[in-house]
Parts: C-alpha cells; sequence; structure tokens
C-alpha cells in the first residue's frame, strides 16, 4: 500500500494555478458517478471556490449496463471567481466505460483532460455503445484532447484484493478511485472525504476500509505514477466572510418553508404524492418531524393538495408539493383554495412535458400552466426563485403572501434547481424576520368574507372558535354576506376582488433589479434557473463592448407592469431567453406591448452561456 | 360563548340558510336526524366539522350550524383527512353521495378507510345522480333505466359495505333515510368509534330513482325485508308470526330458514368483530335475502392521527426541541473569514 495521503504530504509534482475548472464525471447509472460529484463538490467548496453543479441522470434506475441510455453524468465548475453556471464545456472529462465517452467527449473542450477507465473498454462494452474501434487509440481524438487511460477496475480490485471480498463488491469501489485521482489532480482537502465514507458505510466496516484503500490509492496513483505531471490549483474565491453549507434547490425549499412556517407560529402540513424531482422536497421534510411538520404521503396528487387545503382551513399552513402531471390533477382544487381563500402553497419543480416528457430534465414550461391552468377566472401568487439558494428566501416570502392575502402561491422551481448546489451562507435563523398572522378580532356582524381594507384578505377563523361557526366551499358567495350566491353583478365583485388581491402583493415586493448595464443596447428578461446563465452572458456580452442589462424576474404574478415598462424603455431590444417555447416573453408583449423576442431551448438542458450569447447576438445584429 | 354547550338542542344545529333540497327528498330526514343528535353527543358546536364533496347531498354542511366546507367533486375525504391530521381534537363527519364517494371519490375514500382516521363518514346512497339530473351510479342496478342508460345500466355495481369491508373498514354500518331511531342509534355508534366510522344511508330520490329501496321502507314490505343486526343476537327477520332466520348452508353459502321448522341454534349469530361475518353479510343478496342493517362490522385498529402524533412525539424526544440554526448547519460546513 502507498503512503496515506494528509495536509503535509509533500507534494513532488509542481502545481499549476488556474481560475476555473469545468470538470465532469460520467459512467454507467450503477457506478455512483452522483456520489462521486456530490462529494467533489463538498471537497471544492470546502476548499472556498464559488460552485454550481449540474447532475444529468437517466429516468431509468438502472437501464441495461454499459449502454447509451444508462449513462449517467455529474458536472461541477468550481472558480476563484463568481461561477454563475456549471459551465458549458468540461475542461476534464472523466468516463468510466465506453458509453460514457460516446455520450459526453463532444462536449469536452479542444485541448481538455479525458481520464478513462481503460479496463471497461472491452470489445463488447465498445460495441454496446455503438463504436467499432477503440476510441481511446483513436488519432483524431488523441489529436484533440489529452487522453489518460487508466487501468481503474484493476487498480481498484489489487489495491483491496487482500480482503476478501467479493469481486462485484470490489469494482463497485471503482467511482472512490477515480475521486482519490481527481482530488489529488486538483488539489482537494480530503479529510472530510475520509470521514464522510466513515459515516456513509458506517454500517459495514469493510466497506469503510474498502472505500477507504481505494480512495487512498487513487490518489496515490496521481502522485506516483508517470502518467501525470503536474497537479493544479484553483485558489479559493473572494467570498462574503461567513458560515457556507452546500445547499440544493429542494433542500432549501424545504428548509425555507419550515423555517417560515415557524416564523408565523404555524404548524406546517406537508401533503404530497412522490414524483421526480420534487420528491426530495417530502423526504427532507418527514426527517424534521420534531419541527412541527406533519408529512402525508397522500393517494395521489389530488389527494395531497385537498389535504393540505383541509389542514389550512384548520389553521395550519398547507403545503403541497409536485412536479408537472401533479400540478395537472391539482388544478381543480387550487381552484377551491382560490375561491375559498384559504392559504396554500404549492410548489411546482417543474421537468420535462409534456405528459410525462423528460422525467428528469429541466424544463421552464409550466409557466402558463401556472397562471392559466385552471377552470375559471382562477389567479394564484407565483414566485420563481433564480438560484438553489434562492429557493429558501422564495419560499419564505411565499409563505408571507399566502398568510397576509389568504390566497394561494405557486413556487416555480425546476429540475435544475431542484438538484443543482451552490455554496449557501447559513443564515441566523433568529435575524429572520417574522411573519405575522392577522386574526380576527371583531364580534358582531362577523361572516367569513369580511375584507380588510389593506389586503382585501377574509378572516382567517378556524374551527374550534366558539360563536363564529360558518361555511365556506367552492360556490360563489355573496360580498356583503358570505353566503351562496347566484348574482350576476357579486360574481364579477367577487372575482375582481379575487383578482386585486394578487394586485396588492406587488406592494409587498422588492424594486426591480437590473445588473449589468443600466441602459443601452440590450435587455435580456428572464425567470428562474436559468439566471446563471443569463448573468454569465451579461458579464462577457458587457466585456465585449455590447450594453446589456439583464432583469431576472421573482414574482411572475403580479407583475409590476408600470415598472417594467420604465426598465424596457431604457433599452433598444429586449431579449426573453426561456427553456420553453417563449412562455413569459407572451405575457410581457401582452402586458406591455413590446416587442420582446424569444430566445427558446427546449431541450431538457439549461441554456449554454456561448450558445445564448451567440443567439442573442444575432438578434442584437437583426435589429440594428 | 362556550358555556351554552350544556343547553343545547337540535336548533342550535340549524343554520340560517333556506334548506333547497326537493319535497320529499330523503336528505331532509337524515339532517333531521343528524341535528337532533348532535346535542346529545356532548361536543361542543364550534368543534364540529362537516366537509362534503359535490352532490344534492353535498350540501348539507351549509345547512348545520357548525363549522363546515363544501369542496369539490369526490374530495371531502381527503380534504378532511388533513384537516383532522392538523387538528385531531376536531368533530370531523363527512357527507358524500354514491357518485362523489364511490366514483369520482372511491381512491380517496378507501384510503381514508384503511388508514382508519377518527372520521365519520356519511354516504347517501340513492343509486342515482342526482344533482346532475338523473344518470345512473356506480350503485345503480343492472339494467336500470337512466338518462344516461336509456337500455338500462350494463355496469356491475358496487356494494358499498362490501367495499368498505374491502377496504379494511373498521366500522361499518347500514341503515335507511326513513328509520329515524335506527339513523339516530347509528350516528351515536359511529360518534363513539375510535377511528374512521362508515356508514351507508339508503336515501330515497324522488325525482329521478323514487322508490329504489321500497323494498326495507315501504310500510307493507319492512318488515319482510330488513335484517337488523344486534351483536351477539341470531340473524332473524320477518314479522313476529312468520320469523325468518338466515343461516350457513352445508356449502358454506347463506340461506334463509323458516323459524317455524328451525331451532334457533341453527341461526348464525351476529358479532361485529367477526370480518368473515362481516363479508357473508354484505354479500346477501336482495330479493332472495333480506337487506342487513345496523352494525356490519366494528374492530379495534390503530388510528392514523394518533400514530402520526406519537412519531411526532417520538422524533421530539430522539431529535430534541426543534433548532433551526443546528438543522441549517446539518451538513458539511466551512468557514470564510
Ligand atoms: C369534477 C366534476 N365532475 C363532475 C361534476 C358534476 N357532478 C356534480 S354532482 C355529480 C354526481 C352527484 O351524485 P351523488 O354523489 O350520487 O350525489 P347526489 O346528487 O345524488 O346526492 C356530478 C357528476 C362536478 N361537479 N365536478
Ligand atoms: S334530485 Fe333527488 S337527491 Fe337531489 S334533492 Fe332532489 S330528490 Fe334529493
Amino acid at each position: 500500500m502507498a503512503e496515506v495521503p494528509s495536509e503535509t504530504t509533500v507534494r513532488e509534482k509542481p502545481v499549476e494555478q488556474v481560475d476555473t475548472v469545468v470538470i465532469r464525471f460520467a459512467g454507467d447509472s450503477g457506478d455512483g458517478m452522483q456520489l462521486t460529484g456530490t462529494q467533489f463538490t463538498n471537497e471544492s467548496a470546502i476548499a472556498g471556490n464559488d460552485i454550481a453543479t449540474l447532475p444529468d441522470y437517466p429516468a431509468e434506475i438502472r437501464a441495461p449496463a454499459g449502454t447509451l441510455a444508462g449513462v449517467s453524468g455529474f458536472q461541477v465548475n468550481f472558480s476563484e471567481g463568481r461561477v454563475f453556471t456549471p459551465g458549458d464545456r468540461p475542461d476534464v472529462l472523466v468516463v468510466m466505460n465506453p458509453a460514457a465517452l460516446s455520450v459526453n467527449i463532444a462536449d469536452l473542450r479542444d485541448g481538455g483532460i479525458l481520464v478513462a477507465d481503460s479496463d471497461a473498454f472491452t470489445l463488447s462494452n465498445i460495441r454496446k455503445a455503438g463504436m467499432d474501434g477503440d476510441p481511446l487509440a483513436d488519432a483524431s481524438l488523441n489529436k484533440r484532447v489529452r487522453v489518460f487511460a487508466v487501468p481503474l477496475t484493476r487498480m481498484t480490485t489489487d489495491s483491496i484484493a487482500d480482503m476478501g471480498l467479493p469481486k462485484k463488491t470490489m469494482v463497485r469501489c471503482k467511482n472512490f478511485f477515480a475521486l482519490g485521482l481527481c482530488s489529488w489532480m486538483f488539489n482537494r482537502p480530503i479529510e472530510q472525504t475520509l470521514a464522510w465514507i466513515g459515516i456513509k458505510f458506517a454500517k459495514s466496516p469493510a466497506l469503510v476500509e474498502a472505500n477507504t484503500r481505494v480512495f487512498k490509492a487513487g490518489w496515490n496513483f496521481g502522485e506516483t505514477t508517470e502518467v501525470f505531471v503536474h497537479t493544479y490549483e484553483v485558489k479559493p474565491a473572494k467570498i462574503e466572510p461567513g458560515t457556507y453549507t452546500n445547499m440544493t434547490g429542494n433542500r432549501a425549499l424545504a428548509l425555507g418553508l419550515m423555517a417560515a412556517a415557524s416564523k408565523a407560529g404555524k404548524s406546517m402540513f406537508f401533503g404530497s404524492y412522490p414524483i421526480t424531482p420534487a420528491s426530495d422536497i417530502l423526504h427532507e421534510l418527514a426527517a424534521h418531524k420534531n419541527f412541527d411538520v406533519t408529512t402525508f404521503q397522500a393517494e395521489d396528487e389530488i389527494a395531497a393538495v385537498c389535504s393540505a387545503i383541509g389542514a389550512s382551513f384548520g389553521g395550519a399552513l398547507g403545503v403541497t408539493a409536485s412536479s408537472g402531471p401533479g400540478i395537472a390533477l391539482k388544478g381543480e382544487a387550487m381552484g377551491l383554495a382560490v375561491i375559498t381563500e384559504l392559504p396554500l402553497v404549492i410548489v411546482n419543480v417543474q421537468r420535462g412535458g409534456p405528459s410525462t416528457g423528460l422525467p428528469t430534465k429541466t424544463e421552464q414550461a409550466d409557466l402558463m400552466q401556472a397562471l392559466y391552468g385552471r377552470n375559471g377566472e382562477s389567479p394564484l401568487a407565483i414566485v420563481a426563485p433564480a438560484t438553489p439558494v434562492e429557493c429558501f428566501n422564495m419560499a419564505f416570502e411565499a409563505v408571507h403572501v399566502a398568510l397576509k392575502y389568504m390566497v394561494p402561491v405557486m413556487i416555480l422551481s425546476d429540475g435544475y434547481l431542484a438538484n443543482g448546489a451552490q455554496p449557501w451562507k447559513i443564515p441566523d435563523y433568529d435575524e429572520l424576520p417574522d411573519i405575522s398572522v392577522r386574526y380576527w378580532k371583531g364580534d358582531l356582524g362577523f361572516h367569513p368574507y369580511l375584507r380588510n381594507e389593506d389586503t382585501l384578505s377574509r378572516p382567517w377563523v378556524i374551527p374550534g372558535t366558539p360563536g363564529f361557526e360558518h361555511r365556506i366551499g367552492g360556490l360563489e358567495k355573496d360580498y356583503n354576506s358570505g353566503d351562496i350566491s347566484y348574482d350576476p353583478a357579486n360574481h364579477e365583485r367577487m372575482t375582481r376582488v379575487r383578482a386585486e388581491k394578487i394586485e396588492r402583493v406587488n406592494e409587498d415586493l422588492n424594486p426591480l433589479c437590473v445588473e449589468g448595464s443600466e441602459l443601452g443596447e440590450l435587455l435580456m428578461v428572464g425567470w428562474g434557473s436559468t439566471y446563471g446563465a443569463l448573468a454569465q452572458a451579461t458579464e462577457e456580452l458587457n466585456a465585449e463592448g455590447l450594453a446589456t442589462g439583464h432583469l431576472h424576474l421573482r414574482w411572475l404574478n403580479p407583475l409590476p407592469v408600470e415598472e417594467l415598462k420604465r426598465i424596457f424603455a431604457r433599452y433598444k431590444t429586449i431579449v426573453v431567453p426561456e427553456l420553453n417555447m417563449g412562455q413569459l416573453v407572451r405575457i410581457l408583449r401582452e402586458r406591455l406591448l413590446v416587442d420582446a423576442i424569444p430566445v427558446s431551448r427546449v431541450q431538457g438542458q439549461p441554456f449554454k452561456v456561448g450558445e445564448l450569447k451567440a443567439r442573442v447576438k444575432a438578434i442584437v445584429e437583426e435589429g440594428r | 360563548m362556550s358555556g351554552e354547550q350544556a343547553k343545547l338542542n337540535r336548533k342550535d344545529f340549524v343554520s340560517d340558510q333556506d334548506v333547497r333540497w326537493c319535497p320529499g327528498c330523503g336528505d331532509y330526514a337524515i339532517l333531521a336526524q343528524v341535528q337532533r343528535v348532535m346535542p346529545e353527543l356532548n361536543i361542543p358546536r364550534e368543534n364540529i366539522v362537516f366537509v362534503s364533496g359535490i352532490g344534492c347531498s353535498s350540501r348539507f354542511p351549509y345547512y348545520m350550524n357548525t363549522y363546515g366546507f363544501h369542496s369539490i367533486h369526490g374530495r371531502a375525504t381527503a380534504i378532511a383527512s388533513g384537516l383532522k391530521l392538523a387538528r385531531p381534537e376536531l368533530s370531523v363527519w363527512v357527507v358524500t353521495g354514491d357518485g362523489d364517494g364511490l366514483s369520482i371519490g372511491g381512491n380517496h375514500l378507501i384510503h381514508l378507510l384503511r388508514r382508519n382516521l377518527d372520521i365519520n363518514v356519511l354516504l347517501f346512497n340513492n343509486e342515482i345522480y342526482g344533482l346532475t339530473k338523473g344518470q345512473y351510479s356506480p350503485t345503480s342496478r343492472m339494467g336500470q333505466i337512466t338518462k344516461s342508460s336509456p337500455l338500462g345500466v350494463a355496469d356491475h355495481p358496487f356494494d358499498t359495505v362490501s367495499l368498505a369491508l374491502g377496504a379494511d373498514a373498521t366500522f361499518v354500518a347500514r341503515t335507511v333515510d326513513t328509520e329515524t331511531q335506527h339513523l339516530q342509534s347509528m350516528l351515536t355508534r359511529a360518534v363513539e368509534h375510535k377511528g374512521t366510522s362508515f356508514i351507508e344511508i339508503l336515501q330515497n330520490c324522488p325525482i329521478f330513482n323514487d322508490g329504489a329501496f321500497e323494498e326495507v321502507s315501504g310500510k307493507g314490505s319492512r318488515i319482510q325485508n330488513q335484517l337488523v343486526l344486534e351483536h351477539g343476537q341470531p340473524l332473524l327477520f320477518g314479522p313476529e308470526d312468520a320469523r325468518m332466520g338466515v343461516a350457513l348452508g352445508k356449502d358454506m353459502s347463506p340461506q334463509v330458514v323458516n323459524m317455524e321448522s328451525t331451532p334457533e341454534e341453527q341461526v348464525l349469530l351476529h358479532d361485529e368483530t367477526n370480518e368473515a361475518l362481516g363479508f357473508f353479510l354484505s354479500r346477501l343478496e336482495r330479493p332472495e335475502f333480506p337487506v342487513p342493517l345496523g352494525v356490519i362490522r366494528a374492530m379495534d385498529r390503530p388510528i392514523y392521527e394518533k400514530e402520526v402524533a406519537a412519531q411526532a412525539k417520538r422524533a421530539l424526544s430522539e431529535m430534541g426541541q426543534p433548532d433551526f440554526n443546528k438543522l441549517f448547519c446539518g451538513g458539511d460546513t466551512w468557514t470564510v473569514e
């Protein structure tokens, strides 16, 4: 066995300084690439880099081994500067088999590093990946990128051969060899990883030892072999002081909802039915039952939202979460929450559609569904976090609005935010604002649709309150008495009140903030998870001399129309990049009567900055 | 205001809304019995909540001077489940119809029954869709002529009680809108039962399905056809001078026996806790057999909201009081100076 690496190990090979690295791990679904990527990300975060990640895994849990369909990837971008996106093209690609190479190789930038497990490049695996000859030996590939063929499987099994483990178990450790090698290559701190292996495999001391040994073998291989001549170092980023942890969008949502409910002094009730990529919110909340959180795995999405509505009627904060197909099922019940004017938070972690679509891929195609996907005039407040970390704050705001205005609020996240990770500066709970809930204090003349003058919200008098027994329901109610009413003028009045409540939410929102140029040639308007790509593109376009502003909307309903008009007036061209066929752009065109131009991408993948810039520039050129 | 509880009477449960069912609708009788029983239950009025779906029957909450929620078609059971989980101390009642509860809401109903929340479900079965003006329902009989089945219903109907038993309900009873005393006693039993109580109430819709239950509610025929169940008592029915009994045949099939020529030991005894007997009773088919009325099953099983509360308590004792700052720092952390 080689030496145990430690902080004090003297690195013998020269260190090359680089400012940003994009690395992608790719292998079979069973190869543990998500785990490897996640842990490498943690190491990079601990090293003080700014990071962004993109997990990309197939819908099948285990597609046939070695096939193109079974390839799972995890990309992380780490830098000493600010990181907005997981990066367009990896600098380093680690592949565990020919299929992973075949799927990913075109993305590897010219001059980049390819590390491949040469043991996996057998004739049959190469055939399964639909290739003829050994791609590692391909001359043009070797000319374009630097190929490191490493007998990774053999070295893995060699390093633990004396442990008497079954062959299959030994081979499964090989992702730790890759992790060890990459940790060495980029000078990552490894103490936490070693500790983490101990916790992760605590149930099996043999696996702790095996994975630890394999991890170190990978590290030592880098250090001792002739193959690699130097290592790379990415200096810590200049990050605001504070304590950080890695945060995914789904976890941030769960924590934000819990914290907000607690700040409002409310029990939280979460009704949900499992669906990718939203299920992790349920898992996270279910693990914290000591926080006055009830999770209810309902029999379907309809029951999930209805149970949340029932809980809200009872005085709890009702929350439900799903993805597009499940949101479709919740439609009628969301309308019930609109007309009964109960607080409710609905999370839609969007994925590629229609129907089952691309369950594990990201898309922003449910905006119209959120705005209009119910019968009747049925407005909801809609908020869209821009980054994984923002999911925390937006969840907090959503709860505030739901309780203050007695309205359903939808949070539009997506698969990219849900699974993507980002360093989160841990807030102090005690410094988060309180959320006040108004209770009915009057006495005489009560009816359930009396309205607060400022917010137009109706009083939330909950069952158990003596003397105020009342009935609510899905039938239209009389403005003045709260009784059932079919009166035409009353219906219009109530419809307008429900719409006006949502409009008044504008008064609670922060002013819009344009990043990049305050005025000029181009304004890019975006929403949701495209923030990083748009921010990066904006920075680069300005550096290239095109005066570009970037406006990223958080609240999509209500829209601050007048404010938007003033901002739009400062730019020649308005472009709206979205991961759909052009949804926000239609809303903006309709509401503002501006000639905003869509930039669409519906490939189940985030924008690539390079491609986005090229398309935006073409539009600006055309307009000149 | 809570002091008024002690002296509540029927009128205290009558809301100020005009009741809008058709004249002669069985729903009136059910409403009256519910309002009559409520004061006897000693539950503070403010703690009572009626939740319903959509249908004629589902208008019920508006007429009760309690808390109420008239929701959407088929989903009352799901809404009630969330409400009960959030507020276990409330007395939660679901009012549903055969279309609302067994067709569009069938899924939620079976899941409520299996989970066994302490909720009382009143299913008004009129074997027709009333509110939408007369289409057949999942309990309409084969061959029945309705607006949507001019040549007769081709669907095989659910037996409501069999379905509830099959979903592992812990309390299942059947009664009739016109049997005021029996209906009241079933309501009282439902409240006493801890867990989901399911009562099928045979309800006449004089407009679209008049006389559907004539054999059990008609003056001349009811005695002939009602098999009134009493725990521990033999399964006997019919007029005093022509008593009949239900026995188990040699091939394990049910048999009607004449008590004049049969010793009483041969007749089955009712046992609310016997699951097999419950199914046996639910499969007695009219007109060959009488219609069992009463508590068909009553048994104990853990109550869902109590299990959930116990888990929350366990979480508190194992993981401690909520500490958000600790939670936020749950994963790997690092500090930037
Ligand atoms: C989603 C939806 N589908 C259909 C309807 C129309 N609808 C209202 S009540 C009803 C059937 C009611 O039948 P039942 O539950 O037996 O109640 P009854 O009116 O007979 O008391 C139907 C189909 C509706 N309101 N909502
Ligand atoms: S239609 Fe039938 S069920 Fe509905 S109110 Fe009239 S009589 Fe009753």
